[in-house]
């Protein structure tokens, strides 16, 4: 039994032959938190009595407040035959649509651990940063988790592994997190199997940020992996894509609690601090060095965060549009990929054009805006970003369908992504036909055992950011998962269908759809339009229109009754009361033409909660 | 008259009224609503203030209630005289429920007597009671023609018997004709009230109900589609799924039909709901209440108006009589009308009427809306030149939608 290290190594001094750098790619809920939480209390970062305070969820309910130094990298000394090590795990964002952070992360490691649990086999975004790790040539620990359950299925999946990064199914490690079996064994094999990071001590210093996090206190906790030189307190850096320059105020380590430093060496893995105020200032993937002695070169590999999907978020109430415009603002401080700019729309009043990374993010950022700012928030349909070639040459990038140019259009290019999706075999005929649907073209399939297939398409990315999601679980039972990531792009025979109310254009209706698929949404929006609309005192034609050809055609009825029957001496008070509320239930009503539009028209109508509801049933 | 009450301001207990409701009462017409709070049974489509005989015991009891009647009456003099509202006869007198023939034909003429006795009644004033077909005698009649009573308006809903059901009507449909004659021999005008648009009734169904009403010969009609109001058993019943809800077009095609077959047999329109055989046989007492003149509702749930100022009496019968007997006015709250609340109030009822509202009422916003509903088919252009807002066929069916557009701010 290995001993928790008896004299931890000193940052700043330590020989970069007893460091470890690992991180564990997982799936949401295969164990990860707990197999830290192992971690940390074996190790003994942790004391014992505040491990029982479930040392992790404490920091979880703290990063959900954004206040807190996350646990994005743990320092952790452990003892293999007499040798203090330090290992530092590195955590990766966990899910689809963070796919360049994730590759950061994995960059400031020599190894990592795959952790899947022993119940349910590999999740395609697992298999993604596998894959992503093995790139890097990550040396990889295969570890099946949760081995205490009754429904685990050991042998299957380590077969799985194995045949994944091609090993032997006995080289996989069984644990649990839970009953801390093999956990020991584990932080050992760390020590043995992963290469200890190399580097030139006497370099200009050169460190990667691989997170950025904003602190209402400290401002923005940059997290490095020191890769050349050494960075100290107090001397001045230069982040290498901006040429921005700061003083580093505080320099250390996390074990978990940020412990300040004389510095980090070569190997090693700790945070800086330097007064900004904004994670745009420090930028993942970028290279730290020193201003008065810089590296030649940065360690490459940055990428501007690309924002990939893009929705209209209107407030329900007009009147809370500062307060989304003050949330917005706050956000970006802590999310480099968020980008908006204000917006109008004739249907919905004022809002902001956001650009996500994609629609997962979307949708947490929506979710945490209404939550802790306690708004209501319609959010227009997702769109993505179009290259549009006029006849005359001129490009246009067209991230909302009212931007679509009227006039003669050479070319329109449209987003393409390489997704992977992972399921049980008796559901790939569903997938295909899913995916074909969705205009894919397929890549290859491979079969990860027996019964579990991978299955590989390139499809546009307008085609999943709505409900393929959805569909994909619903399709597959729960078992499928998906991992998408961009590639390139390509002409498509693209329309924008726009929506007629009584000969007017609603813009907030209007859509860019494959020429295909122009006639089933046109159909899709009058049909659901007619159901949503009240009729009026004279019929209302809807149509769906491609420029000014009508593909689609629905009519409400005019309303042929709008009478009390009944009005005598007792009914007055309440018919005037009730007269006085239809009026003010008139001025929520938004004007197209002569029609009049409830507001919960156009959310229900825009909402994409329909499909998830069909999805969920 | 609906039985949820609205909201209001507090009555004061000695239902004095502002000083504002004494102007120009001179020239406005009185009238006196009696509602009588007793049914034989409940219907399931019907929200009105009303209880079965069983519900009520004790002051609130049918034996005691003509009494508690007449002391609201020679409180509510008492009212008028000390808010400065000069004495007028009355020019109309409703009697409406519940079922106010459920109460001896005595009863009736008691109430009547007393009011008289307080305000008098002008010469050739219009005295209604409504009534169910089957609580009625010829005695009965003649007792309340002998009384003053000079009309007499039967719920008769529907010819059809499923339709009836449906409705909880307990009536035998043959009995009509038979109360409908006994009044014609004791001197009585008779009015008719249907109902069309009860789930499950078929548009020939609607069609044997108004031929039927026509071959009585009644001198008024009143058709008035169906509405499912909250809290009622029937409105459960269509939640429930146990009956189809109501249709709006349906509505709209019947209501076309009572129209072409009322006026094809005689009956003319005054009142978007109200056919008459001529213009004296409309129904003075509700063109009253469209018309904004004043009256004196007595008895529990009534509402009052006198010159702007509305007020309620608490609903129950029980709380209406301890009131009484205490010697305070039943008034449960009352509203005073804005210059404004009185401006909408008269464009929206007397667009209502056949006669139509004259377009000097309306303010520059509405005249301007008139044009707009006379292109839309909803206004007579003749009459609105003429300085009449008139409504055609169309526009009587959709009378709400013309009034918002009349009152657009």
């Amino acid at each position: 039994m290995s001993p928790m290290a008896r004299t931890a190594p000193v940052p700043a001094a330590t020989d970069p032959a007893i460091i470890r750098n690992f991180c564990i790619i997982a799936h949401i809920d295969h164990g990860k938190s707990t197999l830290a939480d192992r971690m940390l209390q074996l190790t003994g970062a942790v004391e014992q009595r505040d491990m029982k305070a479930q040392y992790l969820d404490r920091m979880d309910i703290e990063r959900e407040r954004g206040i807190t130094i996350k646990s994005q990298a743990v320092r952790l000394p452990w003892e293999v035959d007499g040798t203090s090590y330090a290992l530092n795990m590195i955590d990766t964002p966990g899910h689809v649509d963070f796919t360049y952070e994730v590759s950061r992360s994995l960059a400031a490691c020599e190894g990592a651990i795959l952790l899947v649990d022993a119940a349910q086999g590999i999740e395609a975004q697992t298999l993604a940063n596998l894959y992503l790790a093995m790139e890097n040539n990550l040396t990889i620990i295969p570890v099946l988790n949760k081995i205490d359950l009754p429904a685990a299925q050991p042998e299957k999946y380590a077969a799985e592994l194995a045949s994944l990064i091609g090993g032997e199914p006995e080289d996989v490690l069984m644990v649990s997190g839970k009953t801390g079996v093999g956990v020991e064994a584990l932080m050992d094999k760390i020590v043995r199997d992963l290469p200890a990071p190399t580097g030139d001590p006497d370099a200009p210093a050169r460190a990667m940020i691989f997170d950025s996090v904003y602190d209402t206190y400290r401002g923005v906790v940059t997290y490095v992996r020191v890769v050349d030189g050494k960075l100290s307190p107090r001397e001045r850096i230069q982040m290498m894509s901006t040429r921005a320059s700061h003083e580093l105020l505080e320099i250390g380590v996390s074990s978990p609690e940020p412990k300040p430093s004389k510095g980090l060496g070569v190997g090693e893995v700790g945070y800086l601090i330097t007064g900004v105020k904004d994670v745009r200032q420090s930028k993942v993937g970028d290279t730290v060095t020193n201003l008065h002695k810089p590296a030649a070169e940065s360690l490459g590999g940055y990428e501007d965060p690309k924002p990939m999907v893009f929705s209209g978020l209107y407030p329900l109430d007009g009147t809370d549009y500062p307060v989304l415009r003050d949330a917005l603002a706050k956000f970006t401080l802590n999310d480099a990929a968020l980008v908006y700019e204000p917006e109008t729309s004739a249907a919905l009043g004022f809002g902001f054009r956001v650009g996500f990374l994609g629609l997962l993010h979307l949708e947490i950022t929506r979710e945490r805006l209404e939550r802790e700012y306690n708004l209501d928030l319609i959010s227009t349909a997702p769109n993505v970003e179009y290259d549009v070639t006029l006849e005359d040459k001129r490009v246009l990038k067209v991230t909302n369908p009212s931007e679509y140019p009227m006039g003669k259009i050479a070319e329109v290019r449209e987003p393409m992504v390489s997704a992977t999706i992972l399921a049980p075999s008796e559901f790939v005929g569903a997938i295909m036909e899913l995916c074909q649907q969705r205009r894919g073209v397929l890549g290859g399939m491979d079969y990860l055992s027996e019964d579990r297939v991978e299955i590989r398409y390139r499809l546009p990315l307008a085609e999943i950011v709505f409900d393929f999601f959805d569909l994909l679980k619903s399709k597959t039972r729960g078992y499928g998962s998906l991992d998408w990531k961009a590639d390139g792009d390509q002409v498509s025979d693209l329309v924008k269908v726009d929506i007629l109310l009584q000969g007017e254009q609603v813009d907030a209706f209007s859509a860019i759809t494959h020429r295909d698929k122009a006639y089933a949404y046109g159909v899709m929006m009058t049909g659901k339009l007619r159901e949503l609309i009240p009729r009026q005192q004279f019929e209302v034609p809807i149509q769906a229109a491609i420029g000014a050809r009508i593909i689609a055609r629905e009519s409400i009825r005019a309303i042929r009754k709008d009478v009390l029957a009944k009005c005598y001496g007792g009914d007055i008070t309440r018919k005037r009361k009730l007269l006085e509320k239809q009026k003010e239930g008139k001025k929520r009503m938004k004007m197209v033409g002569r029609v009049e539009v409830p507001q919960e028209a156009f959310i229900a109508a825009l909402s994409s909660d329909e499909s998830k509801d069909k999805a969920k049933k | 008259m609906p039985s949820a009450l609205p909201l209001g301001l507090p009555a004061p207990e000695d239902g004095i009224l502002p000083t504002d409701a004494a102007v120009g009462a001179d020239a406005r017409d009185f009238g006196l609503y009696v509602h009588i709070p007793f049914c034989a049974v409940r219907c399931g489509y019907c929200d009105f203030n009303t209880y079965t005989a069983t519900e009520l015991g004790g002051g609130a009891s049918q034996d005691a209630y003509a009494g508690s009647v007449l002391t609201e009456l020679g409180l509510g003099a008492v009212a008028l005289e000390r808010s400065g509202v000069p004495r007028r006869p009355m020019s109309t007198v409703f009697f409406g429920g519940g079922t106010p023939t459920l109460l001896p034909a005595e009863d009736l003429a008691a109430i009547l007597r007393a009011a008289t006795a307080t305000w008098g009644l002008e010469p050739g004033a219009e005295v209604t009671t409504e009534a169910n077909p089957d609580s009625v005698t010829p005695e009965s009649l003649r007792i309340l023609r002998d009384a003053g009573f000079t009309r007499v308006s039967f719920g008769m809903q529907s010819a059809v018997p499923h339709v009836l059901a449906v409705l909880d009507r307990t009536h035998a449909p043959e009995r009509v004709p038979q109360a409908v004659q006994w009044a014609r021999d004791a001197g009585l005008k008779v009015s008719l009230d249907l109902i069309y648009g009860t789930p499950g009734e078929s548009i020939d169904d609607w069609r044997a109900s108004l031929t039927t009403a026509l071959s009585y010969g009644p001198d008024h009609i009143s058709a008035y589609a169906l509405i499912i109001e909250e809290g009622t058993r029937l409105a459960s019943q269509i939640r429930r799924g146990q009956v189809p809800p109501i249709d709006d077009d349906d509505h709209a095609d019947k209501y076309a039909l009572a129209d072409e077959l009322l006026t094809a047999g005689g009956l003319h329109w005054y009142e978007v709901s109200n056919w008459a055989r001529t213009p004296d046989d409309a129904c003075r007492h509700n063109l009253a209440y469209w018309r904004g003149s004043d009256w004196w509702g007595a008895g529990p749930g009534a509402h009052s108006h006198v010159g702007g100022t509305r007020w309620w009496n608490v609903k129950h019968p029980r709380a209406y009589s301890t009131a009484l007997d205490t010697g305070k006015s039943p008034a449960a709250g009352r509203e005073i009308l804005t210059t404004a609340d009185r401006y909408v109030e008269d464009v929206m009822l007397r667009v209502r009427l056949r006669e139509g509202l004259p377009t000097g009422k309306l303010a520059p916003a509405g005249r301007t809306a008139v044009a707009g509903l006379i292109a839309d088919g909803l206004v007579e252009p003749a009459a609105a030149f003429a300085g009449r807002v008139v409504l055609t066929f169309r526009g009587r069916l959709l009378a709400d939608a013309v009034v918002r557009r009349l009152l657009p701010d």
